[in-house]
């Protein structure tokens, strides 16, 4: 009995700060209708912060809890409101939660910039020295005695704000209709300023309250919030009592499990895993959402991709893999090489995402589900493992799309996080384990596993430079059937369902068969990508793989362009050589690489065609100018040339390939301009006064008369007083 | 029984009430009215018959067959197609993949030989689209886009066409055109539903009209009958001679 209570206590004050960060995840989803993935990251900062003031400085408590949770983050609450979210009304889902994932990264990347991770920076608990309170059967500390007071103390206060006060109406009104309640003589922004305030301010009691229990960690403790997910989600997002209640299922779960669970090797992990694996099961039991039609005109537009284009895309990923792999040296060819393993997982997300609709933010689960049959089945590197991956991955797949077929958007989203989650912390960390008597699998050995490299042909692939050949090609061939598929039925399916599921299911199409197939493809070239990733790393672990990976790689693919090849391949280069390179160009400047991803993708995040489109646009006309395209053909080449014939270093070819297509394809704007206006002079239009500036920039005449009558097709008037119409 | 048999649908959206016992059919061959004002219930009703939102109460036959309990993909696969009033149309795609897509749907289940690319053509010239075939919808005027949509339900070689306000956004030649279009298919034997405001367009092509108001059937019969009924005058007039 002493140890249920024990532990109820226990679970108990998780629940209390699960419940302070969910109801504060709760009102700024309600008013503002973003999901705010960086939620748990405002915590996280804020514990950090504390611990910089109060242990590391030794500023007294009371002064230390005022200017966090007082004044930094409310004020922080502000600016992300000001200068991030407002933008964001009226976007997409995938834009919203791009954004707020890049956000994420980019608190995390923040907080290992000021506090470099590898440090211990221990915090003590609130009232540590005094003695615990004594409540009869049990004692409860006074830490967790103040945590489940703040949370009462956090639901009474919302509640009361919520229902007595303005601007808690007001934030209700908000959430019902923003337009409506603005012209009610609320004010959307300042009531959407508060709520973010408020949020953030949650946020980060949640956080100081529970950074003493866990280790100061900054992409642990932002993503701890799984449980705060879990609970909001017990209120459907919306109802602050439920969220209480799933708080509470949530603490005692964790609390239970910690007291309860059997003494055995395979389980530590579950209780770890067990918020998100509560997530995964309330998600499943959420009421079926009705088939929705098209909810907002979409600003996304991917065009149709051309075989020649695919194919010279191909071309073009291959010779760079072999201009690398000829120009790098071998530590070089270590970190650039993983741009194209990475880039095949970023690719996966192009048909689930980019044409399917589909939101994924487990691909590198996948890919270390394909990591890890490469490193079992595939010893002596025979190649039939990639193939194995491939399935298995797949197979995998499948089982995501079973609740993919009930949830959407951000449900989906957080589903699929809860996946990577339970992969993470429970599945790859399990020990030995025999799987129905007959075969064993370790995982990872509980550490790290040992990948041999690929043998085929007779040749045994162990040398970096030839194994990013190898990814290249295989980058090329899945570009390639990516585009086939977007070519092809299914591309058309999945393009069909990601507009209107409504549609979709009236005519005839089988949603979840559609849904299984794409998220089976997805896993499947997830899988093939770890794979080969696994083999350029030669030892793979578990956080090879983790949920952070995963949300890099989906937040660069949309910023690059989720519904082109281009984009998965700007994902690999951006992490895999642009970050590396800045590191290794400006030295100075390597602890800020961090931070990049996330802002770029806070940034971009708004234009939902992606980096890449518009690139695109710029070197269109060299497609159209031969001449311009074979100068810069033959400039690359030599530029090659030279840099094989050790002529000219690393950085000049950096920089010769950077400079010569940007001046082929200014060189052929300039000569598309030029024959445009050739043509128009031919076409003998000198006058280009636009129609309705006739008569006031110039004098009408009888041919404007005759070719205003040819355009509308009227009949010809012989006298037309002309002088009345236009100036004397 | 006829073709598509609707009968005692009640629909409830908390506590009110959007569909009261409602009773219509439709035969094969004619096209059947469905009016109402503003707010009747009309798209409700269609949502219901599609299956796309569940009644509270009610039966659903199609071919003697009660479909209330089946999803919309296996209602469409027994043969109901239908357009939406607010345009449901893949706005990334052209207008021959729009209907290519129901033409693979249809391929990949049933027993069809034919080449679905033929199908599509076949198609788009007989809604007259020829010229724009290649074109995004989303660059094409609504009363084209309407006809995308109906050309999508073509694919699926349907046996009852739910069509909703077809003719809003078209002009005046391109109703005439599309009455004549209406007539056809239902000529060829398919069970055509008609809800629409172009009171013209309805008591021209429709052989039977129901209709509609605050959720009820006030009132159904040929379309004379209609236009003499009091209970839909005074729907439609508001007056109570």
């Amino acid at each position: 009995m002493d140890k249920f209570l024990t532990f109820t206590i226990v679970g108990l004050s998780l629940a209390a700060i699960y419940a302070v960060i969910a109801s504060g995840l709760v009102l700024t989803y309600t008013t503002t209708g973003i999901f705010n993935f960086a939620h748990g990251a405002a915590g996280m900062l804020a514990a950090f912060a504390y611990w910089q003031l109060r242990f590391d400085w030794g500023w007294p408590v009371p002064i230390c809890l005022v200017l966090i949770l007082g004044v930094m983050a409310p004020l922080f609450g502000v600016l992300l409101e000001v200068v991030v979210m407002r933008g964001l009304r009226g976007t997409t889902d995938t834009v919203k939660l791009v954004v707020s994932i890049s956000l994420l990264l980019f608190m995390i990347g923040l907080a290992q910039l000021l506090w470099p991770p590898g440090v211990s920076r221990p915090m003590s608990k609130f009232f540590a020295s005094s003695p615990t309170i004594n409540l009869g059967p049990t004692t409860i500390t006074w830490h967790q005695a103040i945590t489940i007071g703040v949370a009462i103390l956090v639901a009474i206060g919302l509640r009361i704000a919520l229902t007595r006060f303005r601007f808690g109406i007001a934030m209700r009104a908000a959430v019902d209709d923003p337009s409506l309640s603005a012209l009610n003589g609320a004010r959307p922004n300042r009531v959407s300023m508060l709520a973010w305030a408020l949020g953030t301010s949650l946020a980060a009691v949640g956080g100081v309250l529970i950074a003493p229990n866990v280790t100061l960690d900054a992409p642990s403790l932002s993503l701890l919030i799984v449980s705060a997910y879990a609970a909001a989600i017990f209120g459907r997002l919306r109802s602050l009592p439920l969220t209480f209640l799933g708080a509470i299922v949530v603490g005692l779960t964790d609390g239970y499990l910690t007291g309860y669970l059997p003494q055995n090797q395979y389980l530590p992990g579950l209780r770890i895993a067990s918020p998100a694996v509560l997530l995964f099961l309330v998600l499943l039991v959420l009421p079926n959402p009705r088939l929705k039609g098209r909810m907002t005109r979409s600003r996304e537009f991917f065009p149709m991709p051309s075989i020649r284009g695919a194919l010279t895309f191909a071309g073009v990923v291959v010779l760079g893999g072999v201009v690398l792999m000829t120009t790098l040296s071998t530590p070089d060819q270590l970190t650039y090489g993983r741009l194209f393993p990475i880039g095949i997982v970023a690719l996966s997300l192009v048909p689930l995402v980019g044409f399917g609709g589909q939101i994924s933010l487990c691909q590198l689960s996948f890919a270390g589900i394909g990591g890890l049959v490469m490193a079992h089945l595939g010893q002596g590197g025979d190649p039939i493992a990639l193939v194995w991956a491939v399935l298995v991955a797949a197979g995998v797949g499948a089982l995501i799309a079973l609740p993919a077929l009930r949830l959407s958007g951000i449900y989906l989203a957080l589903g699929t996080a809860a996946f990577a989650t339970i992969l993470d912390r429970w599945i790859f960390t399990l020990p030995k384990l025999t799987v129905f008597g007959w075969f064993d699998v370790n995982l990872f050995s509980q550490g790290s596993i040992g990948v041999d490299p690929l043998r085929m042909f007779g040749t045994t692939f162990n040398d970096p430079g030839a194994q990013m050949v190898i990814g290249a090609v295989a980058f090329a061939l899945v570009s390639l059937l990516v585009v086939a598929i977007r070519r092809g039925r299914l591309g058309r399916r999945l393009i069909a369902m990601k507009d209107s599921e409504a549609a979709c299911a009236t005519l005839g199409m089988n949603l979840f068969g559609t849904k299984l197939l794409v998220f089976s493809i997805s896993a499947g070239i997830a899988g093939l990508g770890g794979a080969l990733y696994a083999t350029q790393l030669t030892t793979i672990q578990s956080n090879n793989f983790d949920l952070v990976s995963s949300l890099q790689v989906f937040a660069l693919t949309v910023v690059g362009g989720i519904g082109a090849i281009g984009g998965a391949l700007f994902a690999g280069v951006s992490l895999y050589a642009v970050l590396p390179l800045i590191g290794t160009l400006f030295p100075s400047l390597i602890r800020w690489v961090g931070l990049l991803p996330g802002a770029t993708g806070i940034g971009l995040g708004r234009d939902p065609n992606g980096a890449v489109s518009q690139m695109r646009e710029g070197f269109a006309p060299l497609a159209g100018s031969p001449s311009s395209l074979l100068v810069m053909t033959l400039a690359l080449a030599a530029l090659y040339g030279l840099r094989l014939a050790e002529a000219i270093d690393n950085w000049t070819f950096v920089i010769g390939l950077v400079v010569i297509p940007l001046v082929a394809a200014a060189a052929a704007t300039l000569s598309a301009a030029a024959r445009q206006r050739t043509v128009a002079q031919l076409e003998d239009q000198p006058d280009r006064t636009p129609l309705e500036w006739v008569g006031i920039d110039r004098p009408w005449t009888a041919a404007d008369v005759e070719a205003l009558d040819r355009r509308l097709g009227t009949p010809v008037l012989p006298d037309v007083e002309l002088e009345l119409h236009g100036p004397a | 029984m006829a073709l598509l048999e609707v009968s005692g649908v009640t629909v409830r959206f908390g506590g009110n009430v959007a569909l009261d016992d409602v009773q219509i059919a439709a035969d094969p061959g004619i096209v059947t009215g469905l009016i109402g004002p503003n707010g009747a219930g009309k798209t409700t009703l269609f949502n219901v018959i599609t299956g796309l939102l569940p009644p509270s109460r009610g039966e659903i036959h199609l071919n003697d067959r009660a479909v209330t309990r089946l999803s919309p993909t296996k209602r469409a696969r027994l043969g109901m197609a239908r357009t939406f009033q607010r345009l449901e149309l893949f706005s990334l795609l052209s207008v021959r993949e729009n209907i290519r897509v129901a033409a693979d749907v249809r391929k990949g289940w049933s027993r069809d030989k034919e080449n679905p690319a033929t199908v599509v053509d076949e198609i788009i010239e007989r809604i007259g689209l020829v010229d724009v075939a290649d074109a995004r919808v989303d660059s094409l005027p609504t009363g084209q886009c309407r006809l995308v949509e109906l050309g999508r339900c073509l694919a699926t070689k349907p046996k009852v066409l739910l069509l909703d306000e077809p003719a809003s956004g078209q002009d005046e030649s391109e109703t005439i055109v599309f009455a004549e279009l209406l007539r056809s298919l239902a000529a060829s034997g398919m069970g055509v539903v008609l809800v629409e405001h172009d009171v013209q367009l309805v008591m021209s092509v429709c052989e039977r009209v129901h209709v509609l108001d605050f959720g009820r059937i006030i009132a159904s019969g040929s379309p004379s009958e209609i236009q003499t009924d009091d209970a839909v005058l005074n729907a439609y007039l508001g007056t109570n001679s």
